[in-house]
């Protein structure tokens, strides 16, 4: 018993085009122009840092806000100029807005009630939600009477029992403790695989972006800096800004002098693209992932400044001199061989990891 | 799910009491703290004593200067409903209070909705409208609105006095604002992306989470109909039948100047339903003041 069956409109994809909202009172766009195709089924994840205008975009996505230029389609209706209750999609919000007032019961079922579905339905489709989410035993209680995880788990039940055609979160885990939000990480993934029902899903938390969508988009400044696999993001970053945002430690990103057709780093050479001095080009951006730089016993010289064991792992935070200017690096290595604090060691660069990106622009150099 | 635990007993504390000198010491602190309201409470609670005691008093006794009724003459009470159609004045007193509360209601909570929850262009504007229509005294209007209401055939009725409070109340319009202000966004968002439509969230979610104001300027209401003693008398000083309690107790006192007794005897009946209001919504009232008081 599923409580998503199949509805009389299957394709429920989303399309912004060239949507843009401007806040009146502002002149710089929330979202610039968006050009966003969520095909159906996917889970997508909008990240990026505070005020770039994530939330934004959902709200217009959900009628919540005028769209100023541009359109937004879900499936072949265009919405641009939809109430928020005619667009058949249900949203999660941060703080869950569930009404104090009502039970449980009479939350998840608020929508249904709304839509003036009879009492035994109703009771029979809040039973079901109920069961998958487990909270049965909490149906009678209010939401001030329930722990974070349990508010957060009702507050997705109110949208599931709607199964409409697509669900919005904004951040819908940011108020519940760290493992907590681990757990229902895990739980919304399992849950919206099962119920494939599109999913726009905003978050800053890029470690939530990672491993939730089918396909990340990161935005800085109301635009989109790239849109693609968790793994494209991570490995073919297109700028720096991505790669600095995309990661946890971040990329280590040095500005390095070209010489030749490579770079120079402590003692290493590390080829670059042939693009990459095509131009003139004299210093390039060159970025490592933690994983990138091993401890050796040659390599940029450094001084430890802090170690954070995360389990098997342990992050290096070094102070190096790197082309005449003190720069902080990131090395990650095995929890055994972590140095002490205040110890000199060597961080050895693997060239073929390197991300190569202009120094003005920003943008990747791609090995043509 | 629930594993069936033991329970283990409560543990039985007794709580130790501070030491003689610490609680005299408190017990004296905590009446010079409150020194001086004990003393207005005093000042403010006397004469309503005055009235009680009086009440209970034969007319020759509430002209002399003993303060304690001797014999208590509860006849009084009875005496009042002979000499005066207080059930009459209460009935209509009810219906001043609740029609025009439930006007007053009706017309002023879709407006705070509006000037604290849509965005529309002027709504600052509006808001400042609002605001002058508090200032301005009713002595101001008092005379063009007589004469508006005697051409419309209404004085000598208490419609004068109820059918305002369908075009809503400044001060009420205000305090609920203020309020509504402070019920986060999301809870309307949430509805409105659920299937309501605007109207629908003012009835299903604003007038639910807003209920402790919403009491409080229905009480304010009905208070002020209540005790209202110009207006009746204004529009129904020439037809007995429509007066209310404030107004058939001014009279009543003017027809039996002596008898002091009968006249807080009647008092006392007429404040009373006030008093156990009061009690009765005291939580709401309190709660509604202080929450639309904070903000803003
Ligand atoms: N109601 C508003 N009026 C004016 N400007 C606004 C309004 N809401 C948001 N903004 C601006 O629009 C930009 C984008 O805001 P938005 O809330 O979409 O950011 P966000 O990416 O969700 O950030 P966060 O991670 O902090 O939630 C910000 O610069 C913000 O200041
Ligand atoms: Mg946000």
């Amino acid at each position: 018993m599923r409580p998503a069956e199949p509805k009389g409109c299957p394709l429920a994809d989303v399309r912004f085009d060239h949507a843009t909202k401007i806040y009146p009172g502002t002149d710089a766009p929330a979202v610039d122009a968006l050009d966003l195709h969520i095909e159906d089924g996917e889970f997508v994840v909008l990240v990026g840092p505070s005020g770039s205008g994530k939330t934004t975009a959902l709200r217009m996505l959900a009628g919540l806000e005028e769209v100023d230029d541009g359109a937004i389609y879900i499936g072949d209706r265009d919405v641009t100029y939809l109430a928020p209750k005619k667009r058949d999609v249900a949203m999660v919000f941060q703080n869950y807005a569930l009404y104090p007032y009502l039970t449980v019961e009479a939350n998840i079922g608020f929508p249904l009630r709304i839509a003036g579905i009879k009492k035994e339905e109703r009771a029979r489709r809040v039973r079901e939600v109920a069961e998958l989410l487990g909270l049965e035993p909490y149906l009678q209680r209010k939401p001030g009477q329930l722990s974070g995880g349990q508010r957060q788990r009702v507050a997705m039940g109110r949208a599931i029992v709607r199964e409409p055609s697509v669900f919005l979160m904004d951040e819908p885990l940011s108020n519940l403790d760290a493992q907590l939000r681990v757990q229902m990480r895990a739980d919304i993934a399992a849950l919206q695989s099962r119920l494939g029902v599109t999913t726009v899903y905003v978050t800053h938390d890029q470690a939530e972006a990672m491993t939730l969508g089918n396909r990340v988009v990161v935005m800085s400044d109301g635009h989109v800096q790239q849109c693609g696999p968790p793994r494209e993001l991570y490995e073919a970053p297109v700028n720096t800004f991505v790669a600095g945002f995309i990661g946890s430690p971040a990329m280590n990103l040095l500005t390095l002098p070209v010489e030749g057709s490579a770079v120079r780093l402590g003692g290493e050479r590390v080829p670059v693209p042939a693009g990459a001095t095509s131009n003139g080009r004299s210093t390039l951006v060159v970025g490592f992932r933690p994983e990138a730089l091993d401890l050796a016993t040659e390599g940029i010289p450094a001084e430890v400044e802090v170690v954070e064991e995360v389990g098997a792992d342990a992050y290096v935070f070094c102070v190096a001199e790197v082309a005449g200017e003190t720069t902080k690096l990131v090395a990650r290595t095995d929890w055994r061989s972590a140095p002490e604090r205040g110890a000199r060691v060597k961080l050895k660069p693997q060239p073929d990891e390197a991300h190569v990106f202009d120094l003005e622009t920003g943008e990747r150099i791609g090995e043509t | 799910m629930t594993s069936a635990t033991a329970k283990a007993q409560p543990p039985t504390f007794t709580r130790r009491k501070p030491p003689a000198n610490v609680r005299r010491r408190r017990f004296l602190v905590t009446v010079a703290d409150h020194s001086f309201l004990i003393a207005a409470a005093l000042v403010f609670l006397a004469p309503f004593v005055f009235i009680v005691l009086t009440a209970f008093m034969t007319n020759d006794q509430a002209l002399s200067p003993d303060l304690w009724p001797h014999p208590f003459r509860f006849q009084n009470f009875a005496d009042v409903f002979s000499e005066a159609p207080l059930w009459r004045y209460a009935l209509n007193s009810l219906i001043y209070g609740g029609l025009a509360t439930l006007f007053l209601l009706a017309s002023s909570i879709p407006v705070a909705y509006a000037l604290a929850k849509l965005r529309w262009r002027g709504r600052e504007a509006a808001f400042l409208i609002v605001l002058v229509a508090m200032l301005l005294p009713p002595q101001v209007t008092v005379i063009p609105v007589y004469v508006m209401w005697a051409k419309l055939h209404l004085v000598g009725s208490l419609w004068p006095l109820i059918l305002p409070n369908l075009l809503g109340d400044a001060f009420s319009i205000f305090l609920l604002r203020q309020f509504f202000l402070t019920i986060p966004d999301e809870y309307l968002d949430a509805a409105r992306v659920d299937g309501c439509g605007e109207f629908r969230i003012l009835t299903t979610v604003v007038l639910r989470l807003a209920k402790p104001a919403i009491a409080a300027v229905a009480l304010f209401s009905f208070l002020f109909c209540f005790n209202d003693f110009f207006g009746p008398l204004l529009y129904t000083g020439e037809s007995p039948d429509n007066w209310t309690l404030s107004v058939g107790l001014a009279q009543f006192r003017t027809v039996h100047q002596v008898q002091w007794n009968l006249t807080m005897a009647a008092t006392l009946i007429v404040i009373a339903p006030v008093v156990v209001l009061f009690f009765l919504a005291q939580r709401a009232f309190v709660e509604g003041v202080t929450l639309t008081g904070v903000k803003g």
